[in-house]
């Protein structure tokens, strides 16, 4: 069952908008020579932690349809009577989540570095420091998603909680793009590691809470 | 007989109100049982307080493995109806067949109709293989013959020793005990 929630999940999400986050990141991406100027090598320095941020407000778009269609549509009340726990729910959806959100981006990296003139070397780096973040990124998503659930303006919610948590993964994701040391690759896969260990707890307790 | 569903004692509040005190029965196998009572009696939260879906605060509920139908649709709109309803059982063709859903297995589930809907949320429940029914007003947006339908699989399930808690303010069909809320 679990299996099979992943996949629907998956196969609803692509045939939804799992593309709309991506392409809200290129247009980021495509905005900052806008903003900042045609000047290569200030678009190569800023341009990996510019990069961040576009991946930090992309990971916003999706988080009204993670779990509230399924709570307001019953699905998660059946599941939970399948004998299904709500943590695992939760697992089920952080790694759904990660899977149309995580390779999508990864990809999508390719071309938003080209625009910024991100060098090889960085571009690599920051390749590397969105493997690493984006799982712990799904994770706040889902665990966020669930908390808001069912509120007024959920949405503007979930920004409000989502991205002040994920300062410390901006930090040193950031850092590490930029000087390519090895403790801040390791901070923000700590980080992420702690975002994935705590999050399903986080949205179970609020897939039950919301239903009493 | 071991019930398949047992309230003792079991009181619930709902937004500041008591809706029910001290409730205590028992549904055995072969039993059927409406509860009745006036809108917002707290026929549904019965019925969900039964699932297991909410916590009474005081009493205890005992359950075996149940099915629900209620106003939730719980089918990808996206789907064809018998794909939908494959993901909750590998094989709901014989439910849909008695409730009339059968031709309507390759239709997306966005274009059936309220009854046909409420067909399906049935199926689900007859397909589950679930001892205990709770159908949380069943009878909504169902036309003569899906009542009978209904009916029909209630008999059956009965015979076969299950049991089956309904909420509905309508009359149903056969012989059903009463518990009615007061409002």
């Amino acid at each position: 069952m679990i299996g099979a929630l992943i996949l629907r999940d998956v196969r609803r999400s692509f045939t939804g908008g799992a593309w709309l986050p991506i392409a809200f990141f290129l247009l980021v991406a495509t905005l900052l020579p806008f903003a900042l100027g045609p000047d290569a090598k200030l678009l190569g320095r800023v341009g990996a932690g510019a990069l961040w941020i576009a991946v930090l407000t992309a990971a916003l778009l999706p988080i009204e349809r993670l779990i509230e269609p399924d709570r307001a549509d019953g699905v998660l009340d059946q599941l939970s009577l399948h004998g299904i726990a709500d943590e695992t729910i939760a697992v089920a959806k952080i790694a759904a989540h990660w899977l149309t959100f995580g390779p999508l981006l990864f990809v999508a990296v390719f071309p938003a570095a080209a625009l910024l003139d991100i060098s090889r070397q960085d571009l690599v780096r920051v390749l590397l420091s969105i493997l690493i973040g984006t799982p712990g990124l799904a994770a706040l998503a889902v665990a966020v998603a669930a908390l808001t659930a069912g509120l007024p303006r959920a949405g503007s919610m979930a920004g409000l909680l989502v991205l002040p948590l994920a300062v410390p993964l901006l930090i040193f994701a950031a850092a590490f793009c930029s000087d390519g040391e090895r403790q801040a690759m390791a901070l923000e896969a700590a980080i992420s590691m702690l975002l994935l260990a705590g999050a399903p707890f986080v949205g179970g307790a609020a897939i039950r809470a919301a239903r009493t | 007989m071991t019930p398949l569903l047992r309230f003792e004692e079991v009181t619930l509040h709902r937004g500041g109100r008591l809706l029910f005190e001290a409730l205590s029965f028992e549904l055995g196998p072969g039993e059927r049982l409406q509860v009745t009572g006036p809108n917002g009696s707290g026929k549904s939260s019965l019925i969900r307080l039964a699932a297991g879906l909410l916590r009474a605060e005081s009493g205890r509920v005992d359950r075996s493995p149940l099915a629900l139908a209620d106003d939730a649709l719980a089918l990808d709109r996206e789907l064809p109806l018998g794909r939908a309803l494959q993901f909750w059982n590998p094989s709901p063709e014989r439910s849909m067949d008695a409730l009339g859903l059968a031709h309507l297995g390759l239709v997306p589930v966005r274009l059936l109709s309220s009854g046909q809907l409420k067909r399906a949320t049935l199926a689900r429940v007859a397909a589950s293989g679930a001892p205990l029914w709770l159908l949380d007003e069943p009878l909504n947006a169902l036309d003569a013959d899906g009542g009978r339908k209904l009916g029909l699989l209630v008999e059956h399930h009965l015979d076969s020793g299950g049991a089956v808690m309904a909420a509905s303010h309508q009359r149903l069909g056969g012989e059903w005990r009463k518990i009615e809320l007061a409002s």
